[in-house]
């Protein structure tokens, strides 16, 4: 049955190329996490007014951020081989998108977070103030619990950039469900392979937006 | 044991300076509740917030038992705060844990032991009366409860003050009424310094024992509650007492009752303390030949005793009328006549 529809199709191959588009988002997501948050806390923290409240500071991770959010995916890609080369030591493969993946991601994370935390309740910390909490106190008793829904629901949208980024990634060699769209697919001619390709990728895209509303939903006691 | 002297707070703003708190000497007592009451924009809110330093004051001193509070390192400022602790007008709980989690939230970071926590927060919840509602999250509480987890919280740390940022604006006057009572109950029980803000003359008269009136960042006028209400002086003051001793339509009654029936006099008595409760209008009719006619009239508690108002019309001879009111001012009563003196 499989075979009359997808001739062109080689299943194993289609299978090697999930679990690399799966692998290549999934670190790049959790890094792209911890290393969003951090900017974002940043972002944040140094703003007028607030905690490290510091302009110069504020303004020189607000550049980073905005020169790395602008920049082209599959530009920075080209940007970055010799940053790739240097610490994955190779252009192939998985591995060595990671590092553009994240470099992709995490300012535009690092933006959602701002905006996040910003959405805090002042009164709701100005409260951990008085109470004589530290200011790591207020970072991770307050201001973290206080923004999770938004950080969950923006780390959804960053995780279905992620996806798509991946596949662009492909196309310059490092595998997954993109590459195989283009290289078994288009550069072939063989139109079923790419169909099935991208039914995939919306299969995986949708089950990370489920996940995430799912999560959302259940953190929110607002 | 919080004590100010001459606090000032300027803001910088795009018009040029705004004195927030101007040149403020204040001197609050262990166990007192103080109120201060002012209009929004009086600087009401700047002067609470520089009292455990969330402002910092432009110049002058504060000093809250013993310590010199803008002297005091950051470390140490963290440790006087835990022993000062305020509830707020719109709570300012944590929607993300349950009643339970942000009681024991001020014991986190004083870095309680968990059994301890526990323990603790336990006490709590009876003490302000949520028994069974430690699980629910703040979304799921009225006001009034919501307000009653804010104190708790207030008082995990055994604090030696209370602030509170115009605790009671946001409620209505049932639950507002039940807040209070809350409070004066833990100042009793736990002989806690309560300092409040509030521009509700009802909260001052129900709790307080002493007031500071603000106007424009200065402090107009000070006192016993009782000897504030006998004797305003400030026109701000005046109009603050007449909002819990007059019923508002009073002004308008009397105008009309006087256009009505020109005859007589119409007289305001106003008793302090224990006369309150004696039957003096009685004591008038029966002694001289006059006719009383009660036109509006008003007992109000405060912690320092009750305080009335009376409107009276009183009609006879003139002879009589004049013995009438020397009888009036020789009993401790406060007598103005309003019409035909």
């Amino acid at each position: 049955m499989l075979s009359t529809w997808f001739p062109n199709v080689q299943w194993d191959v289609l299978l090697e190329a999930t679990k690399e588009t799966l692998y290549m988002s999934a670190i790049s997501v959790v890094i792209t996490f911890f290393l969003g948050l951090a900017l974002g806390l940043a972002l944040f923290l140094t703003s007028p007014g607030n905690l490290w409240g510091n302009k110069f500071l504020n303004s020189i991770i607000a550049i980073i951020v905005n020169v790395f959010r602008s920049i082209p995916f599959i530009i920075l890609i080209i940007l970055l081989i010799p940053f790739t080369r240097l610490i994955v030591g190779t252009m192939l493969g998985a591995e060595a998108a990671l590092p553009a993946l994240i470099v992709g991601a995490a300012p535009f994370y690092a933006r959602m977070v701002e905006i996040a935390l910003r959405e805090i309740n002042k009164g709701v910390i100005e409260a951990a103030k008085s109470m004589g909490a530290t200011n790591a106190q207020i970072i991770f008793k307050v201001l973290i619990p206080e923004s999770t829904p938004a950080l969950v629901s923006g780390i959804t949208v960053t995780a279905i950039a992620l996806v798509s980024y991946t596949a662009m990634a492909g196309v310059v060699g490092a595998g997954g469900l993109g590459n195989l769209a283009y290289m078994e697919g288009y550069q072939r001619d063989n139109a079923d392979v790419t169909l099935i390709s991208t039914a995939l990728i919306l299969v995986i895209v949708f089950v990370i937006q489920w996940i995430g509303d799912r999560i959302t939903t259940a953190l929110d006691k607002r | 044991m919080i004590n100010l002297q001459s606090v000032r707070k300027v803001f910088q703003t795009k018009d040029g300076e705004v004195k927030a708190v101007d040149t403020v000497d204040l001197n609050i007592k262990q166990g007192e509740i103080y109120g201060i009451i002012g209009y929004s924009g009086a600087g009401k809110s700047t002067l609470i917030r520089i009292l455990n330093m969330l402002e910092r004051p432009t110049s002058g001193t504060v000093t809250i038992g013993g310590k010199n509070m803008s002297e005091l390192s950051s470390k140490k400022l963290r440790e006087a705060r835990q022993e000062i602790s305020m509830i707020f007008q719109h709570f300012n709980l944590l929607w993300s844990r349950t009643v339970r989690e942000n009681i024991a939230f001020p014991l986190e970071i004083a870095g309680y032991p968990k059994a301890k926590i526990k323990q603790r927060v336990d006490e709590l919840i009876d003490l302000v009366g949520l028994e069974g509602r430690g699980g629910s999250y703040p979304s799921q509480l009225s006001g009034g409860q919501k307000q009653r987890v804010g104190i708790a919280r207030a008082l995990a740390n055994e604090p030696k003050v209370l602030l509170c940022d115009e605790a009671t604006s946001a409620l209505d006057p049932k639950t507002t009424d039940s807040i209070l009572d809350l409070l004066v109950e833990i100042n009793k029980k736990l002989d806690l310094t309560i300092v409040l803000i509030t521009h509700e003359m009802h909260v001052i008269r129900k709790i307080c024992h002493r007031v500071a009136v603000m106007e424009q960042g200065r402090v107009v006028e000070e006192g016993d509650v009782l000897n504030v209400f006998k004797n305003p002086t400030e026109p701000i003051t005046k109009d603050f007492v007449k909002q819990v001793t007059e019923p508002e339509e009073t002004v308008d009654t009397i105008k009309q009752f006087i256009s009505e029936f020109p005859e007589g006099r119409i007289v305001q008595l106003t008793f302090i303390g224990g006369r309150a409760g004696q039957p003096l209008i009685t004591e008038l009719i029966r002694k001289y030949e006059v006719d009383v006619n009660i036109l509006q009239g008003k007992i109000t508690q405060t912690q320092n005793g009750p305080y009335g108002t009376l409107f009276i019309q009183i009609k006879g001879t003139e002879p009589a009328l004049a013995r009438a009111m020397e009888f009036l001012n020789s009993v401790q009563v406060e007598v103005e006549v309003i019409h035909n003196a």
